[in-house]
C-alpha cells in the first residue's frame, strides 16, 4: 500500500550535497501519497535541470519546518501582454538555498470540468520538465493547474509552449479570476444546465478582464449544475450560477416503492420524508410518493438519496446568487439570491446569462471601492439601491422574510405593489400560453 | 535564452475546450444521464438514458505532484481507462471506464502504487488545502504536511463510506482562508498584533492602502524614529493579518502567535438546510510540525462524535443543529468560552434570542 518505488526513475547520487530533511522525512511512507517523496524524486533526477533547484527547495522547506516560518516574498513577473496569471516568489533565504532563489507559479486554466487525457497531460509534463521544477498541483484552490517552481527567465518560454498547446494563463490580483464548473452534463443526472458551455462562454468572452487586472478587486464566477453545488459556487464566488428547475420534479413511483422496500418504511420516512426542509413530501399508504412541488425548494436531498426514483423536472435553468466571499473585510457573506430563475435552453438563454455577468462586472468595476468585493459593495449600498441600479425587480424569493425594521420611507409603495402584481399577472399569462 | 527576443504575442484562448479530452461515453451521453449507484466505496456507476454505462474509479493524490507520479497516473489511465481521467475540486483523480471488467484490476493497480481508492458517498474526502510554506508568501503553517498527517489518520474513512453524510475538511495557512468553509476547517488563527519593522514600512508599503485594509481601523500613520511608518492600536487589533499582504513589514507570523483553530458546520450544498458558515470549536492549538498531533486529535474527537451520534444524512452542522451546542461540547469534550460568542458584524443574530434551552 505504501508509495511505490517503481515510480522513481533515478537512483540517488550518494555523492551529491543533499540537504538533510529529518522533519520532512517523517512525512514519507504510510498509506497516503507523500508530496515529500515526490519532491525527492525530482531532486534525485540528476540528469534534469530542476534537480539542484529541488534540493534547495527541500532545504528551504525543512528550514521552514524547523523555524515555523515561511520565506517567500512576492514581486512582479508576468508574460508579454498580460498583467496577471503568474504568482512571483523570491526566496528570502536565497543565501542559504541559492538554486531555489526564484520559485514562480504559472496559473494555467484547465479544460472546463477538469477533463484530461494522458496525451495532453504528458505534453504538459514535458514542458514543465524543460522549463520548470517538475512539480504540478492538480489543482489550486483557484481552480488552476499550478505549475510551481519557475525562474523569471523561464516564465515566458514555458508560457509560450503551454499557450501553443491551447492553454492560457488564469487570473490573479484584482481581476476576473479562473472559474470552476462541476462535472455536470458530462456525467451527472442532476445537472440542470450545460455548465461547460456557460463557463466557457462567459469567461472566454471577458478574458481581457482576466489578463489585464483593472477591477477594484477579484471577481469570480463558478458554475454548479444543481443545488448540491459541487463547485462550491455560493460561498466561493462573486457570481454563483446554480442549476435548478421550474416545473414538477419527476417521480418514478415503481422505483420509489423499490427503495422503500429495500430500506424499510421507517427509514424512508425518517431519512427522506422528514428531512425535506419544507415538508413537501409525503409517503402514501401504498409506499408511493406525494410531492408538493409548489413548496419544494429544489434542495436536492430526496433526489440525492433516491436518485433512481427522483429527478429534476424538464423546465430547467439557473438561480443566480451574488456576493459570496470569506471574512475580509466585513465578515463572511454567502451569495445572495438575485435572480431566482433564468431558463437555460437556447443559445439566446446562454447569451442572456453572459450579458447579466457583463452587467454585474461593469457595475462592480464602476462602483466598488478599491479592494472591495461585490458582496461588500452590495452591503454598503444596500440591497434596494443595488437592485434599483441594476434594474432588477424585487422578488420575494430574494429574502428569508420581508423587513422587520420600520425605519423606512414608503412613498410610492402602492405603485410598486401594483407593478409587482402586473408583472406576476403577465408572467402567469405567459405560462398559460406556453402550456 | 533567445526567446526574450522573439516577442511572441499570446493567444488569448481562455478556458480550453474539454471535449477533445473527454471520455467518448461522456461526450455521447452529454446532458442525458439517468441515474447512478455506487457498487463499492470509490466507484461510481452512471447509467445514461441511452442505456450506456460508465464506471468511475476515484483515488486520492498528494495534490502537489511530481511529473513521475503524474506520468504513472497517465500510464494507469492508458491501461485501464483509454487514457481518460479528470480531477475533482478536492484533487481526487477519477478514471473513467467503459468496461466494468477493468474496475477491479484498476483498483488493484492503484493500490499497488499507493493511491487510495475512495472519497465517494458518505466518506471523508481529501482535505482541500493551500500552498503553505512550500510556496505562499503569507503562510502561518504548512498545508501539504498537515494534510499528509490528517489523511494518514483518515485513510479508513476515505476508503470506506461509514459516515452519516459526506465530510468535507478544509485547511488554511492564514486567516484569508483559501481552503474555504468546511464541515471541519483547520485554520491558522493569529493571537498577537503584527510586529512592525519601522525601517522598511516607508520603503515598501503604500501607507494609506494599509490603513484602509484594516477591518477595525486600528492602523494609523505615525512617525517612528523620525521615519514615516505606521502604528497599531493593539487594543483594537483583531490579529487578522490583513495588513501583512499590502505591507510585509507588518509581520503577523511568529513562533508565539501563530496558533491553529478548528471550526465546524460549514456547508456549501443546499441539500436539506441552507448553505452555512463554519463555527469555532477550539483555538490556541499549537502549530506543531511535522505531525501536528494536537490538530489530528481534535479532528478525530469531532469525527468520532459525529460518526457515533449523527443520524444518516445529517451533515456535521445539521447534526449539531439537532442536538444543540451544549451537547456537542459535551460529546467532544472541548470547553466553551467567551471567545465562542461572536462580536463581529451581525453577531446578535447568532445569539439565542429565545427561551429554548437544552439540559
Amino acid at each position: 500500500m505504501s508509495q511505490d518505488d517503481s515510480i522513481r526513475t533515478e537512483d540517488n547520487d550518494a555523492s551529491a550535497p543533499i540537504h538533510p530533511t529529518p522533519m520532512l522525512d517523517e512525512l514519507e511512507g504510510g498509506k497516503w501519497p507523500s508530496f515529500v517523496t515526490g519532491l525527492k524524486r525530482l531532486r534525485d533526477a540528476k540528469d534534469k535541470p530542476y534537480s539542484a533547484f529541488m534540493n534547495d527547495l527541500l532545504g528551504q522547506l525543512e528550514y521552514s519546518y524547523e523555524t515555523k516560518t515561511g520565506y517567500w516574498k512576492g514581486g512582479a513577473v508576468s508574460v508579454l501582454g498580460y498583467g496577471g496569471g503568474v504568482i512571483p516568489r523570491f526566496s528570502e533565504v536565497a543565501d542559504r538555498f541559492p538554486a531555489s532563489r526564484e520559485m514562480h507559479t504559472l496559473r494555467i486554466m484547465p479544460p472546463a470540468g477538469m477533463h484530461y487525457n494522458s496525451d495532453i497531460v504528458r505534453k504538459l509534463c514535458d514542458i514543465w520538465e524543460k522549463y520548470g521544477s517538475g512539480l504540478i498541483a492538480f489543482h489550486g484552490q483557484s481552480g488552476d493547474i499550478m505549475f510551481q517552481g519557475c525562474s523569471t527567465e523561464n516564465v515566458q518560454p514555458a508560457f509560450d509552449e503551454f499557450n501553443e498547446l491551447g492553454f492560457d494563463l488564469g487570473g490573479a490580483g484584482p481581476s476576473l479570476r479562473t472559474s470552476v464548473s462541476c462535472v455536470g452534463h458530462a456525467r451527472c443526472e442532476m445537472s440542470c444546465f450545460d455548465e461547460i458551455k456557460a463557463q466557457r462562454m462567459i469567461i472566454n468572452e471577458f478574458i481581457d478582464e482576466m489578463h489585464r487586472p483593472a477591477l477594484p478587486y477579484k471577481f469570480k464566477f463558478k458554475f454548479s449544475g444543481c443545488g448540491n453545488d459541487c463547485a462550491n459556487a455560493i460561498m466561493r464566488s462573486d457570481f454563483a450560477v446554480i442549476g435548478t428547475w421550474r416545473d414538477d420534479m419527476k417521480v418514478n413511483q415503481e422505483e420509489v416503492k423499490a427503495y422503500v422496500a429495500r430500506v424499510g418504511r421507517k427509514y424512508a420516512i425518517d431519512h427522506v420524508i422528514a428531512m425535506c426542509p419544507t415538508r413537501a413530501l409525503s409517503l402514501n399508504d401504498d409506499d408511493s410518493l406525494e410531492v408538493d412541488n409548489r413548496s419544494c425548494v429544489r434542495c436536492m436531498h430526496c433526489i440525492n438519496v433516491m436518485n433512481k426514483a427522483l429527478s429534476p423536472g424538464d423546465d430547467r435553468g439557473v438561480t443566480i446568487c451574488l456576493g459570496g466571499k470569506r471574512a475580509l473585510k466585513i465578515g463572511d457573506l454567502m451569495g445572495t439570491q438575485i435572480i431566482p430563475f433564468m431558463k437555460m435552453e437556447t443559445e439566446e438563454d446562454y447569451e442572456a446569462l453572459r450579458d447579466l455577468g457583463r452587467k454585474m462586472m461593469d457595475f462592480f468595476s464602476e462602483n466598488a471601492l478599491e479592494h472591495e468585493r461585490i458582496g461588500e459593495a452590495m452591503e454598503r449600498i444596500g440591497m434596494p439601491a443595488f437592485l434599483d441600479a441594476l434594474e432588477i425587480d424585487a422578488d420575494p424569493n430574494m429574502v428569508n422574510h420581508p423587513r422587520t425594521s420600520c425605519f423606512v420611507r414608503t412613498e410610492g409603495f402602492t405603485e410598486e405593489a401594483e407593478k409587482y402584481l402586473e408583472r406576476k399577472a403577465h408572467k402567469d399569462r405567459l405560462d398559460i400560453a406556453a402550456d | 535564452m533567445s526567446t526574450a527576443m522573439t516577442r511572441r504575442r499570446a493567444i488569448e484562448s481562455g478556458i480550453p475546450d474539454p471535449f477533445p479530452f473527454m471520455h467518448p461515453l461522456m461526450k455521447k451521453n452529454y446532458g442525458t444521464w439517468a441515474w447512478h449507484d455506487r457498487p463499492r466505496p470509490g466507484v461510481l456507476h452512471h447509467v445514461a438514458r441511452s442505456g450506456d454505462e460508465i464506471w468511475t474509479v476515484r483515488a486520492g493524490t498528494q495534490r502537489q505532484m511530481d511529473v513521475f507520479t503524474i506520468r504513472k497516473l497517465c500510464d494507469i489511465a492508458d491501461q485501464y481507462s483509454d487514457g481518460h481521467f479528470r480531477f475533482t475540486v478536492r484533487s481526487n483523480i477519477e478514471f473513467l471506464l467503459a468496461d466494468q471488467a477493468k474496475v477491479d484490476p484498476l483498483i488493484e493497480e492503484l493500490d499497488r502504487h499507493g493511491f487510495p481508492v475512495g472519497a465517494t458517498g458518505n466518506s471523508v474526502s481529501m482535505v482541500s488545502h493551500t500552498q503553505g510554506w512550500l510556496h505562499c508568501d503569507i503562510p502561518g503553517t504548512d498545508a501539504s504536511g498537515m494534510v499528509k498527517g490528517l489523511m494518514e489518520m483518515l485513510h479508513h474513512e476515505y476508503t470506506h463510506e461509514e459516515m452519516p453524510n459526506r465530510v468535507k475538511i478544509t485547511s488554511s495557512c492564514c486567516q484569508i482562508n483559501c481552503g474555504g468553509q468546511g464541515d471541519i476547517s483547520i485554520n491558522v488563527q493569529y493571537t498577537k498584533p503584527p510586529k512592525i519593522n519601522h525601517d522598511l514600512v516607508s520603503k515598501v508599503c503604500e501607507r494609506p492602502a494599509v490603513v484602509a485594509r484594516c477591518p477595525v481601523a486600528a492602523i494609523r500613520p505615525a512617525l517612528v524614529n523620525g521615519k514615516p511608518s505606521l502604528e497599531i492600536d493593539e487594543q483594537k487589533c483583531v490579529c487578522c493579518g490583513a495588513c501583512y499582504a499590502p505591507c510585509p513589514p507588518m509581520q503577523i507570523n511568529g513562533l508565539d502567535s501563530t496558533k491553529i483553530a478548528i471550526w465546524v458546520g460549514g456547508k456549501h450544498s443546499n441539500a436539506r438546510s441552507k448553505p452555512a458558515f463554519h463555527k469555532l470549536v477550539v483555538a490556541e492549538l499549537p502549530n506543531n510540525p511535522p505531525h501536528w498531533p494536537e490538530v489530528n486529535d481534535a479532528v478525530k474527537r469531532i469525527l468520532d462524535a459525529y460518526k457515533n451520534n449523527a443520524h444518516d444524512w445529517e451533515r456535521i452542522g445539521e447534526w449539531i443543529e439537532r442536538i444543540g451546542w451544549p451537547r456537542f461540547f459535551e460529546l467532544t469534550g472541548f470547553g466553551f468560552t467567551k471567545f465562542h460568542v461572536d462580536d463581529w458584524v451581525g453577531a446578535r443574530r447568532t445569539m439565542n434570542m429565545s427561551a429554548h434551552v437544552r439540559f
